[in-house]
């Protein structure tokens, strides 16, 4: 092999160039192929495989937390319906005795009403009979009072 | 360069010296296959322990071996693109893993204690043929990249706005393993050197913050090398419309 020598004598010096280089070429081309199969191979497998687990398992997850959603809307709207429902159904209660105690009440007014009409018509026609009895009672007392005057004179 | 006299023994300062070996008619850096053997030995058991029982909750050792993988990665995505970056996710990790490692290290084993016949032991990239060797593998790869992704397509690249770039781009070629191969070198070799010439002129205390620095330095450069060659080849297999 020749000897490339830019300092220095014609043995050694910094710039001294011999079968080193391509030994070392050929040793780092086979380190690279040792290299490849024994670490950035398996590696890379492992290190791909990892990103691939994380990747359909963050799907996975993705695809449930929207099924999740989906339910809790439906759940939701269930909810919200029945809470309609229920409102109704208490409004429906509240209208339905509330008109019940009108009617109740408005019959109560009315019977009242009509008792104390009732009671009224009998006072005014007792009265009429008594003050009719009165005036007779009157008359015949005056008739009597006269009667009795004319005689005692 | 000599070895200057010293008298501390970890401030022994060589520059230039190797330790031969000889096999068959070749000559080889003795020093630097023995620290990258440690350095891809290290990262092999790493990666052999991290890699032994990997779970999908990861534990212990699997934990750093995804961060790193994650880490180059998104470097390579960013600089190639989203298509092509598989293909070349490995030779940019392995590139960055090695020279990370290396780096480090050169600056935190203590390979002085280690006595050599002739060199020392350092960061296997702070000898240019390490270096060189890939940057050119860098080049091949670009080039690779750009051909089997669009075949002889990939030549438009070199008159991509108008022809007047042919001659820049063709320069391109090789500067980028140029710079590419001398910036490792030269900043890690650097580093060694600040260091042992401090340790030297002052062996307590001062040393340390540029120590630290060199490891930031070494990070760094390993980082570089690997954006830089994501880019180039990120360069190639564009499509320009």
């Amino acid at each position: 092999m020749t000897s490339l020598t830019l300092l220095g004598a014609t043995e050694g010096g910094l710039f001294d160039f011999d079968a080193t280089l391509p030994l070392m070429a050929v040793q780092v081309v086979l380190l690279t192929f040792i290299l490849n199969s024994l670490f950035f191979r398996p590696v890379g497998r492992v290190v791909e495989e990892r990103e691939g687990y994380v990747t359909t398992t963050r799907a996975e997850a993705k695809k449930k937390l929207a099924q999740v959603e989906k339910l809790e809307g439906e759940l939701r709207d269930q909810l919200k319906g029945a809470r309609q429902a229920a409102q109704k159904l208490i409004n429906d209660a509240e209208q339905d005795s509330d008109r019940l105690y009108r009617e109740a009440l408005a019959l109560a007014t009315a019977e009242a009403n009509a008792s104390r009409e009732a009671a009224r018509r009998e006072i005014d026609s007792q009265r009429e009979s008594a003050l009719n009895q009165l005036k007779i009672d009157s008359e015949k007392l005056g008739d009597l009072i006269v009667q009795r005057l004319l005689a005692a004179q | 360069m000599g070895t200057l006299p010293f008298i501390f023994p970890f401030a022994e300062l060589e520059v230039g010296q190797h330790l031969y070996w000889q096999v068959g008619s070749l000559r080889l850096h003795g020093q630097v296959f023995m620290t990258s053997w440690i350095v891809i030995g290290a990262l092999l058991t790493l990666v052999v322990v991290g890699t032994r029982k990997m779970d999908r909750d990861p534990r212990g050792v699997q934990n750093l071996l995804e961060f790193l993988w994650d880490y180059i990665r998104d470097l390579a995505r960013t600089q190639i693109g989203e298509k092509a970056y598989r293909d070349w996710m490995p030779f940019i990790g392995t590139l960055f893993l090695f020279i990370f490692v290396s780096n480090w290290g050169g600056a935190l084993v203590p390979w002085r204690l280690i006595k050599l016949p002739s060199g020392e032991l350092g960061a296997p990239t702070a000898d240019i043929n390490t270096t060189v060797a890939l940057a050119l593998l860098v080049s091949l790869s670009y080039f690779y990249a750009g051909l089997s992704r669009k075949g002889l397509r990939y030549f438009e690249y070199y008159v991509h706005p108008t022809p007047i770039m042919l001659p820049f781009k063709i320069v391109e070629d090789f500067t980028k393993p140029l710079s590419l191969s001398f910036r490792l070198f030269g900043n890690i070799l650097a580093d060694e050197l600040v260091v042992a010439v401090l340790v030297f002129l002052v062996p307590l205390v001062l040393p340390i913050p540029v120590m630290f620095l060199g490891l930031f330095t070494s990070a760094i450069q390993a980082l570089i090398f690997a954006t830089l060659a994501a880019y180039y080849i990120g360069e190639a297999v564009e499509e320009h419309h």
